[in-house]
């Protein structure tokens, strides 16, 4: 199959119902405070080392949690919160792993940056750019071994998309057909480089083709449009076709990482992102002018959201640090 | 309620900044992600981001402040219709939280008491044997565990069709299928990584390197993925596989493919390092390799897979990790080898006991974990202590043997402990320079001569 730009116009062909949408709002504004949330706790110095916000993503993961099923997995680098939070995960337990305390989903020893879930299907939060390529591509493997009709979503961004293991792994994925989707969050920017400066072609979603694998350019900031396309890549790979690839074009509103002054952009280039293109704005707008929720309604949500943000916060505060003798457990099974 | 506005760390690093430029002012009405100010770091100036929306009502640090605490708070933030008034005169400048003085060391690397040794045989008398090479006996493992366990798989390059670059899976694919023997495309960095992906998700993949050379290309699979998830995830998930393969010399193949990688995989923990000398170890510790929940390490060797040796002729037959074997029991001097190394060691042995010079022969099997106490336990009795390796000595296995023995039995040594290692160069090409370059039984002999001043 070839690879495709994507031609959907989910304004004119909604696949969702009102219900739907205002969950697809609430999931992306839970992102969007956590996040600045985390970036305050960062700035008092309860945050350590790294911390990457995902602000301005948030209709990728959220849209494609909305194409997903219970026991499909997912995957993912260093940029990972707000996946946590998208496939279910408390916000108690991820902020608290980000202040590395106790009752963080690792016990405090992983981080913002390595943190997990069994239960939610999660397997990371990976520090080194793009090893969760074949990691996911495992994933499915097991799947495929097992029959288990699962699917798994493996995330990584424009720059990661240059690195030789991506490739070895779409060979085997396509070799093997096995059920994984090839999510590229295209931010545009590899930390401070931009996609015009690392890539040698401006389309990602088509280096699949020399392996036999589709794929398709998704619009990131329009949340519908990508669980549209993550609704036809999760058929694919279900029905047994092999693997999928979407390179969803979105845009971080922050730094690489906390500590990123984020130079080799304009202001008025992310102004104009906000303005024009917030994903979140967007929804909004749907609700409001299809009068499926009133300005009351949002307002309520949105104090909802504030209300478990700043829970998630307290218990990240008042969670004691791990116990010393946690430096020596699990390191064997 | 007012709130204020505090100084923020903007980097892993950052204790105090220049708060260089205010962007806003007093009266301003802010919202989530307006810039506030720009603050230089150690490392750059950054533009600072308001998180809650209200009116600045007052800016208590003016801009060109330098040495501004993080924490510190630099403006007080309205809510709607709250006037300036209502601002209480605050503390000056709050005090950044001190830094928490770091915990003491714990003293995790105390001293073990007399050491405990287990000292069982591994079979029982008169338990039946069979002649078997090290290559039969490490097939026979991963077929009998790929038998009773069918999240079992193997994958590598040609281990398939083609039965094995070394023949160690003839026959298995006509056994199990392909779907559990499986040929993978020359790509160690990428299959490496599906194999762990593929334990975290519950199966037990062994992973063959044609050689271990090969697996340099895999390595941060094995350390960063498979070797750490279990500690990063916090007891959550982690790699129950096994990476095997050839490791170490062969013969004449030059310096890219004649490495031993025993010293490398021991330093890391998360790893368990496995080396057999004799085909009954191979045998029983592939088996527990396969059943261990964590990332193990097989170190095969070329040279070995066609000797043979003895094997216990029984249904289930494992050896457990951690446990050295004594292959002779000596009284003048211990030397301490794994793997191939053991064939210098049990030579140098044998005509050491010539010339009336008593050795005690350590096969440790395991390098990680390390039966260190069974090291102890014998040098208690000889005093006495060479190491045998084929890999290179600065950061060798015998290094870390001889810190262990000077930090925990250093009253019962006699001599300083020697290493015999590989030399320190790449390996040649040539046959008379390649010899040279490897261990060999004389300089085992020699080393065994200076410790014990005979």
């Amino acid at each position: 199959m070839a690879a495709r730009k994507t031609t959907k116009q989910p304004a004119d062909k909604p696949n969702v119902s009102a219900d739907e949408l205002k969950a697809l709002y609430k999931d992306m504004l839970l992102i969007r405070r956590f996040e600045e949330k985390a970036g305050q706790l960062y700035g008092m110095g309860l945050i350590g080392g790294f911390c990457h916000l995902y602000i301005g993503q948030e209709a990728v993961v959220v849209g494609l949690e909305a194409a997903a099923e219970e026991g499909d997995k997912r995957v993912t680098s260093y940029r990972d919160h707000g996946h946590m939070l998208a496939c279910g995960m408390d916000a108690n337990g991820v902020m608290a792993e980000l202040t590395g305390r106790e009752g963080g989903y690792s016990k405090g020893k992983g981080g913002s940056m390595h943190m997990f879930s069994k239960e939610k299907h999660f397997y990371g939060g990976h520090g080194i750019v793009a090893a969760q390529v074949p990691l996911g591509a495992g994933l499915a493997f097991a799947d495929k071994y097992q029959e288990n009709g699962r699917v798994t979503f493996t995330y990584f961004g424009d720059g990661a998309a240059n690195q030789g293991q991506v490739y070895e792994t779409f060979n085997m994925a396509a070799l093997w057909d096995l059920p994984c989707i090839s999510v590229i969050e295209n931010n545009q920017y590899a930390m401070g480089t931009s996609q015009q400066r690392s890539t040698s072609s401006a389309e990602i979603y088509e280096r699949g083709k020399s392996f036999g694998i589709p794929g398709e350019a998704v619009d990131g900031m329009d949340v519908l449009a990508v669980k549209a396309a993550g609704e036809t890549a999760v058929a694919h790979c279900r029905s047994g076709k092999g693997p999928y690839i979407l390179e969803i074009k979105t845009y971080r509103y922050r730094g690489h990482s906390m500590s990123d002054p984020a130079k080799y952009r304009t202001r008025e280039e992310v102004q104009k992102m906000r303005d024009e293109r917030d994903p979140i704005e967007q929804v909004r707008e749907m609700l409001l002018t299809g009068k499926h929720a009133t300005e009351d309604d949002l307002k309520t949500i949105d104090k909802d959201i504030k209300a478990v943000v700043n829970e998630s916060a307290e218990f990240a505060k008042n969670s004691p640090e791990p116990a010393l003798e946690e430096l020596w457990t699990d390191i064997y099974a | 309620m007012a709130t204020e506005i505090l100084m923020p760390a903007l980097s892993p690093t950052m204790e105090e900044g220049t708060l260089a430029k205010w962007m806003v002012k007093e009266g301003d009405t802010v919202k989530s992600g307006d810039i506030l100010a720009e603050i230089e770091t150690d490392k750059a100036t950054m533009e600072f981001e308001a998180v809650d929306e209200g009116v600045i009502g007052k800016i208590l640090i003016a801009e060109g402040t330098e040495g501004v605490k993080v924490n510190a708070a630099i403006a007080v933030l309205l809510e709607d219709g709250e006037s300036a008034d209502a601002i209480v005169a605050s503390a000056p400048v709050a005090e950044a939280a001190p830094v928490e003085a770091a915990p003491a060391p714990v003293a995790a690397a105390s001293a073990p008491a007399a050491p405990i040794v287990d000292t069982s045989p591994d079979w029982p008398e008169g338990t039946p044997m069979k002649q078997q090479t090290v290559r039969e006996a490490i097939r026979e493992g991963m077929s009998e565990e790929m038998r009773r366990d069918d999240t079992v798989f193997l994958m590598g390059e040609e281990v398939a069709e083609y039965e094995g670059a070394y023949k160690i899976s003839q026959g298995m694919l006509a056994e199990f299928g392909p779907k559990r023997i499986i040929d993978t495309p020359i790509t160690e960095h990428g299959f490496a990584g599906v194999a762990t992906g593929a334990s975290f998700a519950g199966l037990r993949p062994v992973v063959e390197f044609m050689t271990f050379n090969f697996a340099m290309q895999a390595m941060d699979h094995i350390i960063n993925s498979a070797a750490k998830t279990l500690y990063m995830s916090g007891g959550q998930m982690g790699a129950p596989m096994v990476f095997r393969g050839p490791n170490g010399a062969a013969a004449r193949v030059g310096a890219q493919h004649s490495q031993d990688y025993a010293a490398w995989f021991m330093q890391v923990p998360g790893l368990k390092v496995a080396m057999p000398y004799a085909a009954s170890d191979a045998k029983g510790l592939m088996k527990t390799a396969i059943r261990d929940n964590n990332p193990v390490i097989f170190l095969e060797n070329e040279i070995m897979y066609g000797k043979t040796f003895d094997v216990p002729d029984v249904e289930d037959y494992t050896v457990p990790f951690g446990k050295a074997r004594i292959w002779r029991e000596g009284n003048d001097v211990t030397i301490v080898s794994f793997g191939i190394g053991m064939t210098y060691a049990l030579e140098a042995a044998d005509k050491l006991a010539e010339e009336g010079i008593s050795v005690e022969v350590l096969d440790l099997r395991t390098i990680r974990p390390m039966d260190t106490a069974a090291i102890i336990k014998s040098v208690m009795k000889t005093n006495r202590c060479v190491t045998v390796e084929e890999g290179w000595p600065q950061g060798s296995v015998g290094s870390y043997i001889s810190s262990v023995l000077m930090q925990e039995a250093f009253d019962y040594l006699d001599a300083p402990v020697i290493n015999c290692t590989g030399k320190d160069v790449p390996m040649p090409y040539a046959a008379n320079l390649e010899r040279h370059a490897l261990i060999t039984t004389d300089e085992v002999i020699a080393a065994v001569r200076q410790v014990t001043y005979k």
